[in-house]
C-alpha cells in the first residue's frame, strides 16, 4: 500500500498511474459489497443480484478522479511554492498589508452592522439572526481572553453565560432590578464564579484543564436543573423584564403615568422597535467588549496573558505571579460571558437550563479556534459563518449539520491557524509607517 | 584572587541537599558566590548543576539546606523559602534556561517588555490607569521601552526588535534570553549554558558581554557552562560538581590542575571512564 501516500514531491506520470490504480483497486474491493451486490425482493424472499456494470463504472470514475485530484493538488502546491518564493523578501510589507486588510474589514463590518437594521427594518428574521450573531461575537471575544490570549483551554464557558443570565433573571424578577442596574452586578457575579473555577485548576494544563472546565460547565447546568427553588428547575424562569430605552418601555400601551417608546417619539407602535433596540444594545455591548479587550491586550496584563500562553515557566522566571495572571484571565473572560448572558436573558424573556448545554461551549470555542486564536476580527468572521451556515442550511434540513461539519473541516484544512491567524505586536520599536518611509528614502 | 575573603559574599549556599525519591541530585553542597564577580559551575553531565539552579530560583524546594542572599537593598533573604516568581521579583535573582525559553510568538521587544511586567503592572494601577492611557502609565511604558531598547542596542539586537522571537536563529535567541533577563534588573544573574550551540565568534562575544556586565555594571554572575573557552576565560572563581557533590573550588588555574577534577572528567582508568559516561 506504500504507493498511496500523499507524496511531498511532485509525482511522475508513472507514479500517478500506479497511485490511481491502487486507489481504484481499493475502490473495487470496497465496491463489491457496496455496489456490486444488492438484495432484491423476489416473491417475498430476498435474493442477491449483481451489478457489475455499475461497479466497473464506479471503479473507472475513482481511477480518473484520483488522477485528477493528484494533478490538482500538485498544481496548487507548485503555485503556493512560487508565491512563497516570490514574497519572502517583503515580510514587513506583508505584515502591513494584513494589518490594513484587517482594519478595512473591521470598518466594513462595523458600517454594515450599523446599517443592517435600517436596511431590514421590517424583516424580523434578519434582525433576529444578526442579534444572535452578535451574541456569539461577544461570547467569542470573552472566551478569546481565556483561550486565545492566556492559552487556557476552557470547555465550560457556557457556565458563565448561564450565571450571567440567571443572575439577571433572579435580580429582576425577585428584586425588581432594572437591566442597567443588574448588568454590572451580574458581570461581577460571573467574574467571581470565574475565580472560583480558577482556583482549583491553577496547576492544571492542557487536556486536564479542559476536562475540569467541562465538568464545571455541567455542574452549573445540573445545579440549575435540580435546584428548583432557586432556578425553577427545568421549567426555567419566565417573564423576565425587557430592557427599556432610558425608562421608555417598548409596549403597546404604557402603565399609568408613563410613556411608551412609540408615544414619546410620536411613532406608530411596532414590535420591530424593540428588536432593533435590542440589536443596537448588543452591538454597543459587543463594541465595548472589543474596545476593552483590545486595550487590555496592549497593557501589561494582556502581554502577561500572552506570555503565559507561550511559556509559563519563563513567566515565573521573569518574576510574574502566574496565579494572579491566570485568575485575572478567568475573571475577565467570565465577566464578559456574564454580560452576554444578561443580554440573552433580557432578549429572550425566558431562560431554562436547556439554553446552556455543552454544545454552546463547543460552538463558542469553535468560533475562537476557527477565527484564529487571539484574533478579534477572526472571531467576527467565524461567528458570522457558524451562525449563518446552519441558517442557510435550513433548506437542506437533514444535511444541515453535515454541511456545518464539512465547513469546519474545510476551514481547518485551508487555514490551520484559523481564518485570521496573523498576530499584530502590541508595540513596535520602529513603527511601520516610519519603516516604509525609510525604505522609500533608501 | 583566591577565594572569597577579599569580596563580600552575595549568595551563600549551605549544606544544600535535593532528593527526588531515592535519587540524590545534590548532596550536601556548600558554595559561596561573591558579589560583583563571575562564578563558574562546571561538572560532567548529570552532576546536578541545573538542579542547583532550580533550587536557587525557587523551581524546586530543597530537601534540606539554606540559600542565603545578601541583597544590597533588602538585606538577607532566604531563597529556599520563596516561590519562583518572588525569587525573580523580590530577590532579583534571575535565570536563563539551558533549552531556551522565550515567548516565541511575541516579538523580541515584547519579550523584553514582559520581563518588566511588575514595574509596568504597578504603573498601570492594575490596568485602570492603563485602560484610560493616563500620563503616568504612558511615561512608565515609555521608560520600559527605552530600557529594552538600551539592552537591545548593547546586545546588537536592535534591528530584530519587531521580529517574532521564535523565528530567529538559535544564537540570537540565546542573546535575547540574556537581554530579557537583564530587563528584570538582576542582582545575581544565573546563566544555564549560555554558550551552548554558539559558534566560536559568538562565544567570544559572549565572553565580552559577561565581562562588561560584571565589570561595568557590577552584576554578579553564576555561570553553568561546558564550553571551557568561556568558563576558563571569564570566571573569577569556579566550583566543580560531580554526582551532586562539590569536588573542587578555586581559580580557573587551580581547578584545571586539580586531580579530582581531572578524574571526574576523564575517569581514573578506562573502566571508570566508561561508567561515568
Amino acid at each position: 500500500m506504500s504507493a498511496v501516500v500523499f507524496a511531498r514531491h511532485a509525482m511522475t506520470p508513472a507514479e500517478r498511474l500506479r497511485d490511481a490504480s491502487w486507489v481504484a483497486f481499493v475502490g473495487l474491493i470496497l465496491g463489491i459489497p457496496l455496489i456490486g451486490l444488492t438484495t432484491v425482493d423476489v416473491g417475498g424472499k430476498l435474493a442477491i443480484e449483481t451489478r457489475f456494470g455499475l461497479l466497473a463504472a464506479a471503479v473507472v470514475a475513482v481511477f480518473f478522479g484520483r488522477l485528477l485530484l493528484r494533478w490538482a493538488v500538485d498544481q496548487a502546491r507548485n503555485r503556493k511554492l512560487d508565491r512563497d518564493r516570490a514574497s519572502t523578501a517583503t515580510a514587513a510589507d506583508r505584515a502591513r498589508g494584513t494589518q490594513k486588510l484587517v482594519s478595512v474589514l473591521g470598518w466594513l463590518a462595523l458600517g454594515a452592522s450599523i446599517a443592517l437594521p435600517i436596511a431590514f427594518s421590517d424583516n424580523r428574521y434578519v434582525v433576529d439572526t444578526a442579534t444572535t450573531v452578535l451574541i456569539y461575537v461577544m461570547l467569542g471575544w470573552g472566551l478569546n481572553v481565556v483561550v486565545g490570549l492566556a492559552g487556557l483551554l476552557d470547555l465550560g464557558y457556557v457556565a458563565f453565560y448561564a450565571v450571567g443570565a440567571y443572575s439577571y433573571a433572579l435580580l429582576s424578577t425577585q428584586f425588581g432590578w432594572s437591566f442597567w442596574e443588574a448588568l454590572p452586578v451580574s458581570g461581577a457575579i460571573a467574574a467571581s464564579f470565574g475565580i472560583l473555577l480558577g482556583y482549583p485548576i491553577l496547576r492544571l494544563r492542557g487536556d486536564y484543564l479542559a476536562i475540569v472546565t467541562l465538568g464545571f460547565g455541567e455542574i452549573i447546568r445540573i445545579i440549575l436543573v435540580n435546584w428548583t427553588e432557586l432556578s425553577g428547575g427545568p421549567n426555567g424562569i419566565g417573564s423576565i423584564p425587557r430592557p427599556s430605552f432610558f425608562g421608555l418601555e417598548f409596549t403597546r400601551s404604557a402603565p399609568e403615568g408613563q410613556q411608551t417608546f412609540a408615544d414619546f417619539f410620536g411613532l406608530e407602535f411596532s414590535a420591530m422597535h424593540r428588536l432593533i433596540f435590542l440589536y443596537y444594545l448588543i452591538l454597543v455591548l459587543a463594541l465595548l467588549t472589543n474596545l476593552f479587550v483590545s486595550r487590555l491586550r496592549k497593557l501589561p496584563v494582556g502581554r502577561a496573558w500572552e506570555a503565559l500562553r507561550e511559556d509559563e515557566i519563563a513567566c515565573q522566571a521573569m518574576g510574574m505571579n502566574t496565579t494572579n495572571i491566570k485568575l485575572s484571565a478567568f475573571a475577565i473572560g467570565a465577566m464578559l460571558g456574564g454580560f452576554a448572558g444578561v443580554f440573552f436573558a433580557a432578549r429572550q424573556g425566558f431562560i431554562s437550563p436547556e439554553s446552556f448545554v455543552f454544545t454552546e461551549s463547543a460552538i463558542v470555542l469553535a468560533i475562537v479556534v476557527l477565527g484564529g486564536m487571539g484574533s478579534q476580527m477572526g472571531v467576527v468572521l467565524a461567528a458570522t459563518l457558524l451562525v449563518l451556515i446552519p441558517e442557510f442550511g435550513r433548506n437542506f434540513s437533514e444535511y444541515r449539520m453535515l454541511l456545518f461539519g464539512l465547513a469546519m473541516v474545510l476551514i481547518m484544512v485551508w487555514r490551520p491557524g484559523g481564518l485570521l491567524a496573523h498576530r499584530e505586536p502590541t508595540l513596535r520599536l520602529n513603527p511601520l509607517v516610519q519603516d516604509a518611509g525609510a525604505k522609500e528614502a533608501a | 584572587m583566591t577565594s572569597t575573603t577579599s569580596t563580600p559574599t552575595l549568595l551563600s549556599v549551605q549544606r544544600l541537599t535535593m532528593r527526588f525519591g531515592g535519587l540524590t541530585a545534590i548532596d550536601d553542597l556548600s558554595l559561596d558566590v561573591p558579589a560583583g564577580k563571575i562564578t563558574g559551575i562546571i561538572g560532567p553531565n548529570g552532576a546536578g548543576k541545573t538542579t542547583l539552579f532550580n533550587c536557587l530560583t525557587g523551581f524546586y524546594k530543597p530537601t534540606t539546606g539554606t540559600l542565603r542572599l545578601a541583597h544590597p537593598e533588602r538585606g538577607e533573604m532566604r531563597l529556599e523559602a520563596l516561590p519562583s516568581h518572588r525569587v525573580a521579583r523580590d530577590a532579583q535573582v534571575v535565570r536563563t534556561f539551558q533549552n531556551i525559553r522565550l515567548f516565541p510568538k511575541m516579538t523580541v521587544l515584547e519579550n523584553l517588555i514582559v520581563a518588566q511586567h511588575n514595574v509596568l503592572q504597578r504603573a498601570s494601577k492594575f490596568s485602570v490607569a492603563g485602560i484610560f492611557k493616563l500620563p503616568g502609565y504612558r511615561a512608565a511604558e515609555r521608560q520600559a521601552i527605552d530600557r529594552a531598547a538600551m539592552w537591545l542596542e548593547r546586545l546588537k539586537l536592535t534591528h530584530l526588535a519587531d521580529h517574532a522571537a521564535g523565528d530567529l536563529p538559535y544564537g540570537i535567541q540565546r542573546r535575547i534570553e540574556i537581554a530579557r533577563a537583564l530587563c528584570v534588573d538582576p542582582v545575581l544573574l544565573c546563566l544555564d549554558e549560555p554558550a551552548a550551540g554558539l559558534n566560536p565568534r559568538e562565544s567570544a562575544e559572549l565572553n565580552e558581554l559577561l565581562l562588561y556586565l560584571c565589570g561595568e555594571l557590577g552584576i554578579a554572575i553564576l555561570l553553568i557552562e561546558h564550553d571551557m573557552s568561556v568558563v576558563m576565560n571569564v570566571s573569577d572563581h569556579i566550583g566543580v560538581i560531580s554526582y551532586g557533590r562539590k569536588i573542587a573550588e578555586g581559580t580557573p588555574e587551580q581547578v584545571k590542575h586539580d586531580p579530582q577534577v581531572i578524574k571526574a572528567y576523564l575517569g581514573e582508568d578506562e573502566d571508570e571512564g566508561a561508567a561515568a559516561a
